[in-house]
Parts: structure tokens; C-alpha cells; sequence
């Protein structure tokens, strides 16, 4: 260790099924300037450059694609644009909660994308479509805001307790989000059946309102929002 | 050592823009088709695209599709093939709309159409005023893409195996044909063979052969890689595009749109030193002609410096608030995390940085692979497609226009999905295949299994990088590249016994990375030596000892084989179906 430069201490989740009896957390130690702006994936590749046996997912470095949502000192976010120096030490690094761990900071996603599918995220409209682009006013348009710029990271779902609950019944706040993304697009004629889908105990009605989904989302979404704003749909069409 | 086998009609490796355009189509067809994929689909490069998908759909002033083709055709610098690019412009609408009935959450003009903005190198009527014909859902067109295709591949029930590796390819065990590819279920490490009669391949770029990339870290080269060591050329390798706007020091990219929308570049004077190189166009010049004009200001001494990095920027802050925040959001986020600089109050930092690989596979207009076999002859390979960024069909020659890549994806790859269900209608064979030509296809996995000592995947990676970006980077000459060459064959060599240290099986990551690696010195190797072929300069291929055009020797592709590093060319189409051809001309903005 230089003057310029710092030792930075990480505490990481290690379990691969073939060999370990049970998880640990091990240590790590990184050298990096002293006043760094490295974000912390850059610092887990590096880190893995000394272990190549570290295993977690990436792949577009810039918070877009959604790979590598893990447990970052106790808070759900993406490694790729978490800053070291927003961090305190040590860095103590999980892989998502509520989901099944593969190996090391890779869970297993099955239940968080059938969930995602149940809500049939795709447009639907039984009326043929024009020559050119169906119509869309500006307004309509501005509503897909805040809905449709979901990376499906799932650090929302992973941090929701209704979701650990229930996640065979609850869609969770990352599918919500979508559900709501259709039910408001003006060029989706099949609102009535997607709120009819929605309409059990569980699909919606488990949400609690406990805001830690908007509380972690890296993209600033709002899915209690969406969820509201699906909830009170379905009360309307019920009376 | 048996390996399970799956048989499909057709099996895609890559679940991008193309891969999922090409399954959807298929997904139509009845025939029972496999999507392969390294990543969970949306996790795909095309994910991160920004500004948008160019075609001629005139909702922002009347536009022709002929307009468009024009301006690829220059922008190209004439070696692209101009019966592609007359296809592409001309389907371009349809595709777009297409992508809009699905779902696709365009940006709206006031009277609720398809937005619209200016992209470099856009004019009307043949080079006249700018023109606006980049289609854009905000400044994340790619996001709102790639998760459009993937939603319709679920609704259309696409079979996707999800983090799945593909390996090699395997030979049929009689004649020229491939029988399938080898693949590695990532989570559990289960390697299989999948038997197939259509392979397409759209497995992206390769960006990570350059120390500084806008290209995700997934993006290896896999699929060049493959065709190479099956024997197959690639085309062009030497035209790589360098963004101008990548952000210092990160590598992450801002958009071409920013400039659309009416940003410009300024040098530590505050100079917007584009008007002095581009008078006409200014900003909006050629991706290559920007670049250029950003590392000679450079190297004039005209840059800013931040922690070591020379750099220009770029200003957005007369465009206001409001502006930024709706057509240019996601640009806002990454500026404030990847350089700590909000655009609404001050000017990007930004240099020229590796984004693009207009080279890959050689295709036909229907996606066919296409290969030339000892004698000379050219044939396309039955039952071989790709599609996207891997494939050289070739419409954007030797420098790609903004916008103009989303829509190669989408048209061909719905091209090739077409043409693959006509095959399988007409004739496609599954081919037998032999057990020691599967073993052939595993035999890399068997080099890093076995390998017991020497250096190690990221040491050798980082200085293949180097060496790419000193001696292959945005000015190029004979004496850095002839050295750059030799480098590369080292290091080609020294990879051949570096070790694997994890041998496990479960969800292996630092295995795919040792597989990616054979990849990116394929490319990097590939691309070296067509650089040092071309004598001449021509679009991104920018060489200080030869700084002119030569159209007299070099109106032509370029071709590499892996087998003896082999070179040749073949003659660039010029003959659109429907219209005279663009004949070379000087090329100005
Ligand atoms: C930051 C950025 C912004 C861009 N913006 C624009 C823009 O605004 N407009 C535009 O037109 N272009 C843009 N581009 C270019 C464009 O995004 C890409 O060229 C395009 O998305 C490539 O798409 P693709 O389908 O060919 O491949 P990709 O989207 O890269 O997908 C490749 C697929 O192949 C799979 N794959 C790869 N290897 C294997 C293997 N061995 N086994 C199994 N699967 C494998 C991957 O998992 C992935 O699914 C941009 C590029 C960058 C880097
Ligand atoms: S608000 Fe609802 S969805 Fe969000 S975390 Fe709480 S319970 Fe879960
Ligand atoms: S809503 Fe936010 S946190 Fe949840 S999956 Fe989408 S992007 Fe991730
Ligand atoms: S790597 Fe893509 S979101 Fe972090």
C-alpha cells in the first residue's frame, strides 16, 4: 500500500454446490487509489482476476441490462453502477434474497420470470393493425413513463417480503409494474381480461405497501405506484 | 464420450435484436426451432442501444427510402453491397412498423406518429439539407427493442434455452454442410450436441478486443470465432468503428442523438471545432470523419485532460432542462454515474472510442453464409445463416450509420428466419453426423480441461487488448501493425497453453470466459492482419502511410481465413435491383 493508494476489504457470499457442505463468507482485499470512483463490479472482476472461482453474472456495465443485482452491504442494487466510495467497510456482498443460490452470487430467477410471464407482457389487440404505426398522442405515450424502462433485475421482487412469501401466487412488484405498463397503453384493448386475470387474493392484493421495491429499484421505477393505480382499477370494476 | 443429442428443424445461437427477430419468424413457421443464448435474452448487447433505428418513414419531412440508401451507400465508402442496402432501406418502413404493432413504446410526434430525429451523415434528396429518420423511443430504442422481441417470442412460445453456451460447430460427416453445434448448459456445466438443419448464427460483436469499448462485456466474438475454426472467411475485419462519443475514462456511450438533438463537440477554447472540419455538416459529419477530426485536435495540444485521459467534450447545456430530461433521460444517468457531470449544467467529457464491427461473416441478402472454396468459386453454405452485428451482409461497409444497425438487425434477421422456413420447406437434410466429429467440436473444452500450467485468461486478455488499441486504434500504419501483427501471433500461441484454475461445474464463469477468449483472439488476429492488408485509407480504416482511397485496387472486401492467416478479396455489389448504382465519388460532409 502506497500513500495514493488504499486497501479495500470485502466480505463475499462463496457456495458452490459441488463442494461445500454450506455457504461462507470470505474475505477479499482489493488496492485501489485512494480516490477512486471504481464501481464496485469493476472491483469484483479484479477481485475474481485473483480467484477466477467467484461467479456472478454480468454483462453490460452500465445499468441497463439487469445482470448483476446481488446484496450490497445489506441493500439490493447493481454492482455495475454502485460506486466503492458510496460503500462502507467492509463490503459485505450477497447474492439476492428470497431466490434459490446456484453458486455463489448467482440465484436461480425461474419463479421471478414465471411471474414476469402470468402478466402476459406483450401488446395486445384484437383489431387489425394499419398500414403504418397504430396512432399515439404524446399524453398517451407519456404514461408508458416510469413503467416500460424495467431491466427485470429483480432486486424489487428480492427485497419484498409478499415475495418470499408467496412467490408461486404473488406476482411481485417487477411484474406489477409490467402488468400495469399494458393495462395503461393506449393501444392494448384487452384491459378488462388483463384486470380479470389479477383480480385473486394473491396476484395483487398481497402487496402490503411496505415500499422496499421502491426503496432499491437502481432505475428509479415506482411499482407500489403501479400496483396502487392497478389496485384501485380492480376496486372500481368490482363495485 | 457420448454426449446427448437434441434434433431441431432449426437452432439460432444468439438472442439479440436478430437471433430474436429470426426466431419469431421461424416461431410463425411451425418448425420447431431452438434460441440459444449465453444471457437471459434481455441482457443482450442490443439492450444498450440508444438513439434509435433509421428508416425513411418521412413523419418529420417528406423522406424517400432511395434517400437513405444514398446516404448508406456514401457512408459506406462504397464497399457496401449495394443490392442489400437497397433491400434494407427499402423494407426498413415495414419492419418498423412491424416493431410498433408489437408493442414497441415509440416517442410520439404532436399528431401521435413515430418520433423522428436527426442522425450524422442523414440527408434529403441526395445529399442536400439533414435529414430526420432516426426512430426513437427516447434515448433507449435498444431496451425498448430487445424487450419487445423477447415479450413476442414468449406470447409466440419460442423454445429459448437461457445461459446456454455454444462451442463449435460440427461437421456433417459426408460433404461440406454443418450437422449442428456443441453447447454448454451453463448452470450445470452439461455439455450436448444439437443436431439441426438450419444453424443461424447472431451472436453480436466483439468490442472486447479493444482496451476501451462501448460494447458490453458478453460481446466476444463468439460466433466469428466458430466460422473461423470451421474453415469459413470473415469479410472486412478491418473496419472498426470508433464512436466519437464514448465517455472518457468509462468507455460507456452517449448518443449520436445528443448531437441529433442539437449538441456539439467543443475544445478547450470552447471551440465547436467540427465547423472547421465539416463545414456542411458539422457534428452530424460521418461517425469516422468526427472521430478523426476529435484525435487530431488531440494531438494539436486542443484537448482537456482529466486524471490522465486527453479528451474533448460535449455540450448539451443550451438545450435546457426540459429537453434533456424527456429525449435524452437515460444520457442524464449515465453522464452523472460514469463522469460525475450533469449535461443539464455542464459539457461531457467524450473521445473517439471502439463501438462497431462492420465486418463478420460474409452473407448473401437472405442471410446465407457465404464462403470460397481452393478454386476460386464462391458458394453459399446450405443451411448456414447469420444475421446482426456478426454477420457482414455487407450494408454498412467501411463505416456504419447511426441508427442503421437496429434496423440490419431486424431486417435481416426476419430476412434469414423467411429463408430458413422456405429451405426447410424445399429441402434442408438433417446430416448424419460421426461421434468423432462431435468429439472434434468439444476438443477446446478437452485444452482448458487438460492444461496444467502457464499463464493465466485475464493476463493474456489484457494484453491482447493493448496491443489492439496501440497499434489498431483510430490512425493506423505499417510499422505499428506489422509489430502489432507479430504480437498478436504471440500471444495467439501463449493462449494455446494458458490454464484454467476452476474446473468445477456449476454455473463455471471463469470457463466461459477462457471459451470467450479463443474467440477474441480470432478477431483480434482477423482484424490485425485485413488492417495491415488494406493499403489504402477507406471509412473507419484510417492508415497514415496510404491516406488516400485507392478505388483502383481496393473497391473490394477484404477476406480472412484462420487456416495459414490467409487473405484475399471479393468484388462489393453494385448492382440494386430496382435503380442505377451510386458510383464512387469523393466522399464530403
Ligand atoms: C452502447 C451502444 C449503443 C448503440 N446504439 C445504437 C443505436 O442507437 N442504433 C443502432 O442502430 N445501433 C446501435 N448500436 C449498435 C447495436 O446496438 C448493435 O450492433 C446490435 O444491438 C447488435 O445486435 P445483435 O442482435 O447482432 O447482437 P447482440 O444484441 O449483441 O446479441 C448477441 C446474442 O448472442 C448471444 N451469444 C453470443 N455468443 C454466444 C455463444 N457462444 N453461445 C450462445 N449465445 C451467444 C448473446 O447471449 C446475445 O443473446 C449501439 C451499440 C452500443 C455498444
Ligand atoms: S410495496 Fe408491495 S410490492 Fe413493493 S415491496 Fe412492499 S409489498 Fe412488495
Ligand atoms: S422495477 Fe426496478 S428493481 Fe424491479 S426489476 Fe424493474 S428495474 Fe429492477
Ligand atoms: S451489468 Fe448490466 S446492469 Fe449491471
Amino acid at each position: 500500500m502506497t500513500e495514493e493508494t488504499q486497501k479495500i476489504h470485502f466480505k463475499i457470499y462463496r457456495y458452490n454446490p459441488e463442494t461445500d457442505k454450506a455457504p461462507v463468507m470470505k474475505d477479499y482485499y482489493l488496492e485501489v487509489p485512494k480516490a477512486t470512483d471504481m464501481m464496485l463490479l469493476s472491483a469484483l472482476i479484479q477481485l475474481k482476476a485473483q480467484d477466477e472461482t467467484i461467479a456472478f453474472r454480468r454483462s453490460c456495465r452500465e445499468g441497463v441490462c439487469g445482470s448483476d443485482g446481488m446484496n450490497i452491504n445489506g441493500r439490493n442494487g447493481l454492482a455495475c453502477i454502485t460506486t466503492l466510495s458510496s460503500l462502507k467497510q467492509p463490503i459485505v456482498i450477497r447474492p439476492l434474497p428470497g431466490f434459490p443460490v446456484v453458486r455463489d452470487l448467482v440465484v436461480d430467477m425461474e419463479q421471478f420470470y414465471r411471474q414476469y410471464e402470468k402478466i402476459k407482457p406483450y401488446l395486445q389487440n384484437d383489431e387489425p393493425a394499419p398500414a403504418k404505426e397504430r396512432l399515439q398522442s404524446p399524453k398517451d405515450r407519456k404514461k408508458l413513463d416510469g413503467l416500460y424502462e424495467c431491466i427485470l433485475c429483480a432486486c424489487c421482487s428480492s427485497s419484498c417480503p409478499s415475495f418470499w412469501w408467496n412467490p408461486d401466487k404473488f406476482i411481485g412488484p417487477a411484474g406489477l409494474l409490467q402488468a400495469y405498463r399494458f393495462i395503461v397503453d393506449s393501444r392494448d384493448n384487452q384491459t378488462t381480461e388483463r384486470l380479470k386475470d389479477l383480480e385473486d387474493p394473491f396476484s395483487v392484493f398481497r402487496c402490503r405497501g411496505i415500499m422496499n421495491c421502491v426503496d432499491v429499484c437502481p432505475k428509479g421505477l415506482n411499482p407500489t405506484k403501479a400496483i396502487g393505480k392497478i389496485r384501485s382499477q380492480l376496486l372500481k370494476e368490482g363495485t | 464420450m457420448a454426449i446427448p443429442t437434441f434434433t431441431f428443424d432449426a437452432v439460432i445461437i444468439g438472442a439479440g435484436g436478430a437471433g430474436m427477430r429470426a426466431a419469431l419468424a421461424l416461431a410463425k413457421s411451425g418448425y420447431n426451432t431452438a434460441l440459444v443464448s449465453k444471457v437471459f435474452p434481455t441482457r443482450s448487447h442490443t439492450v444498450s442501444a440508444q438513439g434509435g433505428i433509421t428508416c425513411a418513414i418521412g413523419n418529420a419531412h417528406e423522406d424517400d427510402w432511395r434517400w437513405h440508401m444514398y446516404d448508406t451507400v456514401k457512408g459506406s465508402d462504397f464497399i457496401g453491397d449495394q443490392d442489400c442496402i437497397e433491400y434494407m432501406c427499402k423494407t426498413g418502413p415495414e419492419c418498423v412498423y412491424e416493431l410498433e404493432h408489437m408493442g414497441l413504446p415509440f416517442s410520439r410526434t404532436d399528431d401521435g406518429k413515430i418520433y423522428q430525429r436527426p442522425f450524422g451523415g442523414q440527408s434529403r434528396n441526395f445529399g442536400g439539407e439533414q435529414a430526420a429518420r432516426t426512430c426513437a423511443a427516447a434515448d433507449r430504442t435498444g431496451h425498448a427493442l430487445l424487450h419487445t422481441l423477447y415479450q413476442q417470442n414468449l406470447q409466440a412460445n419460442t423454445h429459448v434455452f437461457s445461459e446456454w453456451y455454444a462451442i463449435d460447430l460440427v461437421k456433417a460427416s459426408h460433404g461440406k454442410g454443418f450437422a449442428g453445434v456443441t453447447v454448454m448448459n451453463i448452470e450445470t456445466g452439461e455439455v450436448a450436441f444439437m443436431h439441426a438443419r438450419a444453424i443461424v448464427f447472431a451472436t453480436g460483436g466483439a468490442g472486447r478486443i479493444f482496451q476501451s469499448t462501448t460494447n458490453a462485456l458478453i460481446n466476444t466474438g463468439d460466433g466469428i470465432g466458430i466460422a473461423l475454426r470451421a474453415g469459413l472467411p470473415v469479410q472486412d475485419m478491418e473496419m472498426w468503428q470508433f464512436h466519437p462519443t464514448g465517455i472518457a475514462g468509462a468507455g460507456t456511450l452517449v448518443t449520436e442523438g445528443c448531437r441529433g438533438e442539437g449538441g456539439y463537440l467543443i475544445n478547450k477554447d470552447g471551440e465547436r471545432f467540427m465547423e472547421r472540419y465539416a463545414p456542411h455538416a458539422k457534428d452530424l459529419a460521418s461517425r469516422d470523419v468526427v472521430s478523426r477530426a476529435m484525435a487530431l485536435e488531440i494531438r494539436a495540444g486542443n484537448g482537456f485532460e482529466t486524471k490522465g485521459v486527453q479528451h474533448v467534450k460535449l455540450n448539451l447545456v443550451h438545450l435546457g432542462a426540459d429537453l434533456i430530461k424527456s429525449r435524452l433521460p437515460g444520457i442524464r444517468e449515465l453522464s452523472m454515474t460514469f463522469a460525475g457531470v450533469d449535461p443539464i449544467i455542464e459539457p461531457i467529457p467524450v473521445v473517439p472510442t471502439c463501438h462497431y464491427m462492420m465486418g463478420g461473416i460474409p452473407t448473401n441478402v437472405h442471410g446465407e453464409v457465404l464462403t470460397v472454396d481452393a478454386d476460386g468459386t464462391e458458394r453459399s453454405v446450405e443451411g448456414l445463416y447469420a444475421a446482426g452485428e456478426c454477420a457482414c451482409v455487407s450494408v454498412h461497409g467501411a463505416n456504419r450509420l447511426g441508427g442503421n444497425s437496429l434496423l440490419d438487425l431486424v431486417v435481416f434477421g426476419r430476412a434469414a428466419g423467411l429463408h430458413v422456413e422456405d429451405q426447410l420447406q424445399e429441402h434442408l437434410p438433417l446430416h448424419p453426423v460421426s461421434d468423432d466429429d462431435i468429439e472434434a467440436a468439444t476438443g477446446r473444452l478437452r485444452r482448458w480441461q487438460d492444461n496444467k500450467d502457464g499463464e493465466s485468461v485475464s493476463d493474456i486478455k489484457a494484453e491482447m487488448q493493448k496491443v489492439m488499441q496501440e497499434d489498431f486504434g483510430v490512425f493506423r500504419t505499417a510499422e505499428y501493425m506489422a509489430s502489432g501483427v507479430e504480437k498478436i501471433k504471440g500471444l495467439r500461441e501463449r493462449l494455446q497453453h494458458a490454464v484454467l484454475t476452476d474446473h468445477s461445474k456449476v454455473f463455471n464463469t471463469a470457463r466461459i470466459e477462457a471459451l470467450e477468449l479463443d474467440n477474441l483472439m480470432e478477431v483480434a488476429a482477423a482484424t490485425a492482419f485485413a488492417a495491415d492488408f488494406r493499403t489504402e485509407s477507406r471509412g473507419a480504416h484510417s492508415r497514415e502511410d496510404f491516406p488516400k482511397r485507392d478505388d483502383e485496387n481496393w473497391l473490394v472486401h477484404s477476406l480472412y481465413f484462420a487456416e495459414g492467416d490467409r487473405l484475399s478479396t471479393r468484388g462489393v455489389n453494385m448492382k440494386p435491383k430496382t435503380m442505377d448504382p451510386f458510383e464512387p465519388v469523393e466522399r464530403v460532409y
